[in-house]
């Protein structure tokens, strides 16, 4: 799966890798992010 | 998933269509990958929110999946992944994400 020119739902985590994280990721490999979801259990 | 961004998710997708989206994980255990990774697949499997019975069929990866992880630029990885990759079970979560995927590939 090529992530260029691809749209992008970032499921992130508090106590994983955090959406801000893979929206850098993502951004870097050439896709866009339409949708940053950051989960928070406490 | 939180029912609420289970209903973020599906407005997303209603909008921009399902074509070319991905979804990628950044799950702490293989539990909640893998049940993020149903939600946006075959529907919610707790059937309680706005995706019960819809199957968006999305592409959903983890982050430190080898098919991911090699198109991010090694500085932007390292800095935004690697640590958590080294204390997380990245590889386990990886493979039942990817078991999850090809399950929605099969006839």
């Amino acid at each position: 799966m090529n992530l260029t020119g691809k749209k992008v739902i970032v499921l992130g985590e508090r106590d994983g890798v955090q959406g801000t994280a893979l929206g850098e990721c993502v951004k870097a490999a050439g896709g866009s992010v339409v949708l940053n979801i950051n989960q928070c259990f406490v | 998933m939180d029912l609420e961004d289970q209903g973020r998710i599906k407005a997303k997708v209603e909008e921009v269509g399902q074509g070319d989206v991905v979804v990628i994980l950044g799950s702490p255990s293989v539990e909640a990958a893998e049940m993020y990774a149903e939600t946006v697949t075959s529907g919610d499997p707790t059937y309680a929110g706005p995706l019960t019975g819809i199957a968006l069929r999305l592409p959903v990866y983890y982050i430190s999946e080898p098919e991911i992880k090699e198109q991010i630029p090694r500085e932007v990885y390292r800095d935004q992944v690697e640590m958590m990759e080294m204390v997380l079970p990245s590889e386990e979560i990886g493979a039942r994400v990817k078991a999850v995927r090809e399950k929605l590939n099969s006839p």
